[in-house]
């Protein structure tokens, strides 16, 4: 007889991870079957996973593969790096600065609603079409969130917090580095976890468009060579990195945070 | 010397307000809300804006910035660090003003000791720590830097009743022990006849009258000051006789209580409203001044009760908290026991006793 109280208060208990794992692994069983059995016209519009995954394997064997994402990776990192510098400088600048903040917001206001890729035309024109170009575009694309994300975490401070640490004789630079930057923590990872995914959807963008080179290059040439299989392979390639980029992020947010928060 | 001075202070609630307070004492900011007391406290720490001097031992401090005042401020909701342990937050203002770390760190110990939170030492404050606690370990934060004066501003408004009950005389104890200066913001009249040395009472701005609780609550300066501790127990004495051990019977209309007595014939005694207990059940113990009655009237105002008890012919008006009343379930026309605490007796007027003065 089916045991209710048992599925209910007892369910199995799996692993945490095979949750995530399983659906993913049902997709790509179905999409094998799918192709496999022909229910898709034509093979060469949709390969199976298989064909994806050995196509996967040639490209690392060869060395193509990781020569464009080498490079996309580098561009990421980099324009990352100094968006979230520059964001987090002049966050805190602002946040801090009652002067700076008045004079800059409307400023970044009129600024922030632009997409990244809206910027493209007139970097291509400003910088050229050289690595500066993709860096730039990274480094505008992660630049705003990551202001906005640190003068929101900055300005939620409770200011009856920074009174009191006032009053045990803290002076204003002690407040900013003690108090105000670990409590607006949260909020600067929100925006650093959203932009390290974006970067990579943004990259991949700015290469199809303007740069031989990179996961978006690679993806170019494939479409004009017909070679969905080398697409998909970058497709996934992409997923998987903006996965581990936002999980990279919200384990760094857990290490600094989770005693606390 | 006074310890802090206030001389002319005016701000957008203050007027022209000028209060003196004793060194080691415990002086009590009482008023309504909105009557200016969070902002004096403030003024005092240096946190609002003013017109007028303050002076720190005579000397003013108008031009020194907050973090250099040593005024320790436990905020109403106590503002603890919520990403720094206990520890650690005690230790804030030690390591902001540049002191050793071997020093902060006995510091932090002596403080977690002197309050009896060793155990919580490593734990956050969101991780689960009750009121009381973490306005045990506001208090440290604030005493840690060795301030000169403790500014609080109403530490016990988010406690329960009896958390606060026994916290009230914790910080008294605690404030008698280390001889600091402490202002007390308050609204409730009973933190107010517990525990200050001397009480003002703020309304909009203005100071309406400084002195011991008992003053200000028997001989009000204006009608301000008098509406605002609300009704009093006056019983005029029929007979009075002393006993032994500085204690008196005295007879009022159909019953009889034991008082403080001083040599002098006592007249009339008072009671605050604030310092009778009310029970629905016969309270346990000896029954000295535990009076049975009649609840004859009830009124609830705001946070407040207000209960006329009639004991014989004599009528006792008290006042609870709501809480504390709901509690009690009783209704009108309900029995309720009433205990008056010695302590809490005035004697209102007395004349010399003849027969003392025919013994000297």
């Amino acid at each position: 007889m089916f045991n209710l109280q048992s599925s209910i208060l007892n369910p199995i208990r799996w692993p945490q991870s095979s949750w995530g794992v399983l659906p993913v692994l049902v997709f790509f069983g179905i999409w094998e079957g799918v192709v496999r059995l022909q229910l898709v016209p034509g093979d060469s519009l949709l390969p199976p996973f298989s064909g994806v995954l050995q196509e996967f394997v040639h490209l690392v064997l060869n060395g193509v593969l990781f020569e464009h994402f080498f490079r996309s990776f580098l561009r990421v990192v980099i324009g990352l790096c100094a968006g979230t510098a520059a964001g987090l400088g002049l966050g805190i600048v602002m946040g801090t600065q009652e002067i700076f903040h008045k004079a800059l917001s409307p400023v970044i206001s009129l600024l922030y609603p632009i997409p990244a890729l809206g910027w493209l035309p007139l970097l291509m024109l400003w910088i050229g079409i050289n690595e500066l170009l993709p860096i730039a575009i990274i480094f505008i694309c992660s630049f705003f969130p990551i202001l906005y994300n640190t003068l929101t975490g900055i300005r939620g401070v409770n200011p009856r917090l920074l009174s009191v640490a006032r009053t045990l004789g803290g002076d204003e630079r002690w407040i900013v580095f003690r108090v105000v930057l670990p409590l607006a923590l949260p909020n600067i990872f929100t925006g650093l976890r959203l932009q390290a995914g974006m970067a990579w959807r943004v990259i991949v963008a700015a290469e199809m468009v303007a740069i031989p080179t990179g996961i978006g290059a690679l993806m170019m040439r494939a479409e004009s060579l017909v070679r969905v299989d080398v697409i998909l392979v970058c497709l996934l390639l992409l997923s998987v990195m903006c996965l581990l980029f936002e999980r990279f992020f919200v384990f760094v947010e857990r290490q600094l945070t989770a005693g606390w928060k | 010397m006074p310890a802090v001075e206030l001389d002319g202070i005016n701000n957008h609630i203050c007027r022209d307000l000028s209060l003196s307070i004793h060194d080691g004492e415990l002086l009590v900011l009482l008023g309504p809300t909105g009557a200016g007391k969070t902002t004096l406290l403030n003024v005092i720490a240096g946190l609002a804006a003013y017109r007028g001097r303050v002076l720190f031992d005579g000397h003013p401090v108008d031009a020194v910035p907050t973090r250099q005042r040593q005024a320790g401020y436990v905020p109403q909701t106590y503002c603890l660090f919520p990403h720094l342990t206990a520890a650690e937050n005690i230790g804030f203002g030690l390591r902001a003003q540049g002191y050793k770390k071997e020093l902060c760190e006995a510091r932090v110990q002596e403080l977690l000791a002197l309050f009896c939170i060793e155990s919580l030492a490593d734990r956050y404050p969101l991780k689960g720590l009750s009121g009381g606690e973490q306005q045990r370990i506001a208090l440290a934060r604030a005493l840690a830097p060795w301030p000169r004066v403790l500014l609080l501003d109403e530490p016990l408004n988010s406690l329960d009743l009896r958390t606060a009950k026994y916290l009230r005389l914790e910080l008294r104890r605690l404030q008698q022990q280390l001889k600091i200066t402490t202002v007390y913001v308050t609204h409730n009249q009973q933190d107010a006849s517990e525990i200050g040395d001397r009480v003002a009472l703020l309304n909009k701005g203005k100071l309406e009258q400084v002195g011991p609780y008992r003053k200000l609550f028997f001989s009000p300066h204006n009608q301000v000051v008098a509406s605002f501790f609300g009704s009093h127990n006056i019983f005029f004495c029929r007979s009075c006789i002393p006993k032994a051990s500085g204690l008196a019977e005295v007879e009022l209309d159909g019953l009889s209580l034991v008082v403080p007595y001083e040599g002098r014939l006592i007249e009339s005694i008072a009671i605050s409203p604030w310092n009778i207990f009310l029970s629905a059940v016969p309270v346990p113990g000896p029954q000295v001044n535990r009076l049975k009655g009649c609840v004859l009237q009830i009124e609830v105002k705001s946070a407040f009760a207000w209960i006329v008890v009639q004991c014989f012919r004599e009528r006792f008006v008290v006042a609870l908290q709501k809480e504390l009343w709901d509690e009690s379930g009783l209704c009108k026309g309900d029995s309720a026991y009433l205990v008056l605490p010695l302590r809490w007796i005035y004697i209102c007027a007395a004349r010399k006793d003849p027969n003392e003065m025919r013994k000297h």
